[in-house]
């Protein structure tokens, strides 16, 4: 691998959204559009305004956790899809967390609720972990479906026993009681979850690049032969790592209820978890470049906001940009291995 | 005895430096059954693949019925009517019969009459003992039926000259008797049978010419009736030495009191797929000795070495290492207790090709360099570079990917991580297997190094000459159990030969 310092991942993570932003301009126009104004209607909106900014770190924090919930993981070989679930699971433990002790002050509720959040996650993830290391399930496959499974627990709970009495319109949960509540900061949506993602992209890379634990993890994903026989216990790993993705994802969702909702809500996430794995894989699983992957990503779907109310074409056209960019990141790396 | 369908003039056909085949000559007529008989490596599927067009030789030249042919590949072959019957059976388990064998004729119209290729498939299989169920998914078969579906193939696309490449090796004696009386039928129609095998008794069974080969050389061709299973056995293993001592005489008194490193208890083992189970063994390694395994591949010292590294379980017997009872431990514990494991395959078995050579040195090192949550580098280093340097291996850069060293530099680098601590048992399994001969060599004289220091040694291996050279003393190994045991210089290729192809029954010394 080449050195992968900061600027020369900006350069090239620049130049590829660069290139994807120019082909997007030709589809605005297509559709009747200004893509100049609409460019400029974005960066007014995000980047360039206090308020779209911080917009962009909340967006940001369950990306970076849920990339991390791939990317860890991915070191084995283990490839996790179930992000999403293991997000929406991590939400519902700790919501449970926080029903469970109302009375208790926040020094010791919000770790408490951050636990539950992220051994939510864990051991939804672990179920597959554990199949796949009894070799019976593809761990692909069986994280995928659960994924559609743990949306239902949380309707089941938001529709039933959790639901609030406030509004019988809407179905979720009451309110968390404050102290359960992440903080948040400088009068914007940026809460504390902010800085568990930051801390955990950095264990994450201490765990795989300076401890022995991730030279085992690293083993199993180069050779598993190779490491069963040399007596790194395989199956154990496969387990721990995939639980330990999973609670980054649960981590993910913990924050998006306590930080964001205050409650429990049924639409919980739009697909972070599955974004998260789009960030993982073209990071390559290199913290910085998740760091900026992350970052890049929150912008384009802030974009298909602002998008849609300056110029009312809809939110799914930013699909179309994601689409771009992973395409150019394929062809990047087709010839590149072409090259070889 | 007829004009030959198939002659082979004088082929060679060299893979990088192994002489796979050397000046063969071979000739194969209609209505005989051909058998090449040889250990592995011996050159009898190379020689199979040439005239399937499957590989190119680099000299001689092939006759078909008189005429000479070059066959560029297996389409050119099967229009002169040859088809070959692999080991890995070519079929589709998801299709039916019938459509495994359409699939494979070539004049098939584009709309199938399915009732014209079952009628076939029918006459064919009554005729020569073949009997399949046409509509029956392929998955859903014996071993034994799907081999036959291979031949129904051949028959069916109108080859007269079938290759057997170890059609037995994957059968059940029942399986292989049949399939011998459909060479029988075969033969009295006419067709020409090339029956690949290097097990004997097959052969005196079914063969009515026997052609030996050994180290991709032919070293006899027999009529049945001129063949004795001595005579084979000392064409496949070696010549000069028939009945004579060919191991040279070593010490007679062990240089080590007789510790046992290693005892196996009547251990037996479960396989699955295409292992093989390991019944009823007994055996020990003392400190100091070199233990050789010798078989035919598949006869179950792969899973014995994997049962003495920890890597399968017991299913019976107690397995002791250095007098405790290790039966359930685990690879690590084994590991870390001085148990050393030098692979054929290095860079599959032993080591990640993704990860430098510091990392790969670390693996499977135990607790012995944890250094909190991190690794001492520098204590690892300095004990890897001892042991090269003991090992008078060069040492490569620490930083480099394992996978840009040379297949030689990669074992080095793992014999020497595994000879750092010196090993109380090495486990060597087929350790100079692709190695040109200085470097076996080399391999050879650490083994017996180590082995003078105190270690004991399993060497696991399909070369007499190299249990010759290094073991105190051989177990012969057939179908999973021990055939047999000899001391050093007691024994002779000849009749290890014997226990190695089941020929004789077990006696011991």
């Amino acid at each position: 691998m080449s050195e992968a310092t900061l600027p020369r991942l900006t350069v090239r993570y620049s130049a590829i959204g660069g290139a994807a932003l120019a082909m997007f301009a030709l589809i605005l126009l297509v559709a009747g559009k200004d893509p100049l104004k609409a460019y400029i209607d974005t960066f007014h909106y995000t980047l360039a305004n206090a308020y779209g900014f911080s917009e962009l770190l909340v967006r940001m924090t369950p990306l970076l956790l849920a990339a991390v919930a791939v990317a860890l993981p991915a070191r084995l070989g283990l490839i996790n899809v179930g992000g999403e679930g293991q997000l929406y699971m991590g939400a519902f433990a700790a919501s449970a967390a926080a029903f469970a002790m109302p009375q208790a002050p926040a020094w010791i509720l919000l770790p408490f609720v951050a636990l539950a959040g992220f051994a939510g996650g864990a051991l939804w993830a672990a179920v597959p972990g554990v199949l796949r290391a009894a070799h019976l399930v593809n761990e692909t496959i069986s994280t995928l479906l659960l994924n559609y499974v743990a949306p239902l627990v949380v309707s089941y709970f938001v529709f039933g026993p959790w639901r609030s009495t406030e509004s019988s319109a809407y179905p979720q949960s009451s309110q968390f009681p404050e102290a359960a509540l992440l903080p948040s900061y400088f009068n914007t949506r940026i809460h504390a979850g902010l800085f568990i993602a930051i801390v955990a992209l950095i264990l994450y890379w201490l765990l795989v690049e300076k401890t022995r634990w991730g030279i085992d993890m690293r083993a199993i994903g180069g050779n598993a032969e190779a490491a069963k026989r040399l007596g790194i216990p395989v199956s154990r790993w496969i387990v721990i790592a995939l639980a330990a993705g999973g609670g980054f994802a649960g981590l993910a969702g913990m924050g998006e209820a306590m930080g964001i909702a205050g409650r429990l809500r049924q639409g919980l996430s739009p697909g972070y978890g599955f974004t998260g794995f789009l960030i993982a894989w073209l990071a390559g699983g290199r913290p910085l470049a998740i760091l900026f992957m992350a970052f890049l990503f929150a912008v384009i779907t802030s974009a298909g906001d602002t998008l849609q109310i300056t110029q009312g074409v809809p939110y799914a056209v930013v699909n179309i940009l994601l689409a771009m960019i992973l395409f150019i990141v394929l062809a990047r790396q087709s010839a590149r291995r072409g090259a070889k | 005895m007829n004009a030959p369908v198939v002659e082979v003039r004088s082929v060679s056909k060299r893979f990088g430096r192994v002489q796979a085949n050397d000046n063969v000559d071979l000739t194969l007529s209609a209505g005989e059954v051909h058998a090449l008989l040889g250990e592995n490596g011996a050159g009898k599927s190379t020689l199979a693949k040439i005239l399937y067009g499957y590989t190119r030789p680099d000299g001689g030249e092939i006759l078909l019925g008189g005429a000479r042919v070059e066959l560029h590949s297996p389409r050119d072959a099967r229009a002169h009517r040859i088809g070959m019957v692999f080991q890995n059976f070519m079929l589709i388990p998801a299709l039916s019969v019938l459509e495994n064998i359409a699939l494979f004729l070539s004049d098939l119209p584009a709309i199938i009459h399915p009732r014209d290729v079952e009628k076939r498939i029918r006459e064919f299989g009554e005729r020569f003992g073949l009997v399949v169920d046409a509509h029956a998914p392929v998955r859903q078969l014996s071993v034994g039926d799907r081999q036959k579906v291979e031949i129904l193939k051949l028959l069916l696309a109108d080859a007269r000259v079938l290759l057997f490449d170890e059609p037995t090796k994957v059968l059940a004696p029942h399986e292989a008797e049949a399939l011998f009386c459909v060479f029988d039928a075969l033969k009295a129609d006419g067709y020409a049978i090339l029956f690949i095998t290097h097990k004997l008794r097959e052969v005196i069974r079914c063969a009515d010419r026997i052609t030996v080969m050994r180290q991709g050389r032919v070293t006899a061709t027999f009529e049945k009736r001129d063949a004795d299973v001595d005579t084979l056995v000392e064409k496949m293993f070696g010549s000069a030495s028939h009945g004579a001592v060919i191991a040279p005489p070593g010490p007679q008194i062990p240089r080590y009191a007789r510790n046992d490193i290693l005892e196996l208890r009547n251990v037996s083992a479960n396989a699955t797929g295409s292992e093989t189970t390991l019944r009823d063994l007994n055996l020990n390694v003392h400190a100091g000795e070199i233990v050789g395994v010798a078989g035919v591949s598949g006869s179950g010292q792969k899973e014995l070495g994997d049962l003495i590294l920890g890597m399968r379980p017991l299913a019976r017997g107690t397995k002791l290492f250095c007098g405790e009872d290790a039966s359930s431990w685990s690879i690590a514990r084994l590991r870390e207790n001085g148990v050393a494991f030098i692979p054929e395959d290095p860079l599959g078995m032993a080591a990640v090709a993704g990860m430098p050579v510091r990392e790969n040195l670390s693996l499977g090192t135990g607790s012995r360099y944890h250094h909190h949550l991190d690794i001492d580098w520098r204590a690892l280093e300095s004990a890897m570079t001892a042991s090269f340097t003991a090992l008078e291996f060069p040492m490569p850069p620490l930083d480099r990917s394992v996978a840009t060293l040379s297949g030689g530099n990669v074992q080095r680098a793992v014999i020497a991580r595994e000879m750092a601590h010196s090993p109380k048992l090495i486990v060597a399994l087929y350790p100079t297997r692709g190695l040109d001969v200085r470097s076996a060599a080399s391999v050879r004289e650490l083994l017996r190094r180590a082995c003078d220091r105190g270690s004991g040694v399993l060497l696991i291996s399909e070369d007499l000459d190299e249990l010759a050279e290094v073991a105190d003393r051989v177990l012969v190994m057939f179908a999973g159990s021990i055939a047999g045991e000899f001391a050093r210089a007691r024994w002779t290729a000849d009749e290890v030969g014997h226990l190695m192809t089941g020929s004789t029954e077990v006696h011991l010394v």
